[in-house]
């Protein structure tokens, strides 16, 4: 075990801004993908209801 | 599976042409929008949880299991995220540009959907590569950025890939725009091997290859908590890929009686 607490642990050996900076900022990333993937879903969902009721008014 | 029942006619219908075109060869008909649209949306949970598992281990060998580093202490944990973030975004511009050729030459929808597909997730590798990349360099150069060759080939690689993007959004007619974003891609892989050998063909502060022919530069431990994140964030970038596949797939389509047809019954 290299780590003596949970307090030295989050101390990173003072590297912590660096070391949290670089896991965070990817975990950030995939969040924001995430989630515009999820309004990206919702926009190709509205495009094709758009579709179909396109081709019903033309009937 | 209700929903994907609806599909089945319009699917086997393909799946005719396109087995009749490609003298029988089976795989080949997932290479239709309609038949590979169902597979992916199926295969993106199971990745999702394999990226989630693989996380797991790998933050654990590289954040808990493995020892300090003799001469850069816990700066050098960072090697955990950004390796296999700069792997992944030299891979998926590969695939882009291979998937984006592939398109130009055989015209085939699918592929060039697939190439706007992953532009996004490489841009945003690369963009971690190069954050973690100087957090990285901040405590151990003394400097957030140098303009070395490593470094600044993968910039031009976040520049390719906002190229790319830029160019596509910027022409109304799909077609036309995969076969411009195609050209680009192509024209810009020339970059990737440059950026791997960037730190063998000039000198440079960046550190050499953590991996190569002659074995890893590295104790076990920590080889295989960078192997393990690598697999972990592959896993998650096909998922992302994949998800955006579907979209761009119904957007494109909607015109298409499958996809109005998936539609309804996904919304049953």
């Amino acid at each position: 075990m290299n780590w003596n607490s949970w307090n030295d642990f989050l101390a990173m050996g003072g590297y912590a801004p660096y070391v949290w900076g670089s896991f965070g900022v990817v975990l950030a990333a995939i969040g924001v993908e995430q989630l515009i993937l999820a309004l990206q879903r919702e926009d190709a969902g509205t495009a094709v209801r758009l579709e179909i009721l396109r081709l019903r008014g033309k009937r | 599976m209700t929903h994907l029942e609806g599909t089945t006619v319009s699917a086997s219908h393909t799946l005719h042409t396109v087995r009749h075109a490609g003298g029988g060869k089976r795989w080949l008909r997932y290479a239709a929008p309609q038949s590979f649209f169902p597979l992916a949306g199926r295969a993106i949970p199971w990745l999702l949880g394999a990226a989630l598992l693989l996380a797991a281990v790998g933050l654990y060998l590289g954040l808990v299991a493995a020892p300090p580093d003799r001469q850069q202490g816990d700066a050098y944990r960072i090697i955990f995220v950004h390796v296999p973030a700069a792997w992944l975004s030299m891979v998926i511009y590969v695939a882009m540009a291979i998937w984006a050729g592939v398109g130009l030459v055989f015209n085939t929808r699918l592929s060039s959907m697939m190439a706007s597909a992953l532009a996004p997730t490489g841009a945003m590798f690369t963009v971690l590569a190069l954050w973690t990349g100087a957090l990285w360099g901040r405590p151990t150069w003394g400097a957030w950025w140098v303009w070395d060759a490593r470094l600044t080939s993968e910039l031009l690689l976040l520049f390719l890939y906002l190229g790319f993007m830029a160019l596509q959004a910027a022409l109304d007619d799909s077609r036309r725009a995969d076969r411009a974003g195609a050209v680009l891609a192509l024209v810009g892989v020339v970059n990737v091997p440059v950026i791997y050998f960037s730190v063998q063909w000039w000198n440079t502060l960046h550190q050499g290859s953590s991996l190569s022919a002659r074995g890893a530069s590295m104790a076990p431990v920590m080889l295989h908590g960078m192997l393990v994140m690598t697999l972990a964030l592959w896993a998650y970038a096909i998922a992302a890929v994949l998800q955006r596949l579907r979209c761009i797939v119904l957007e494109r389509e909607r015109h298409t009686d499958w996809v109005r047809q998936f539609y309804v019954e996904s919304k049953r």
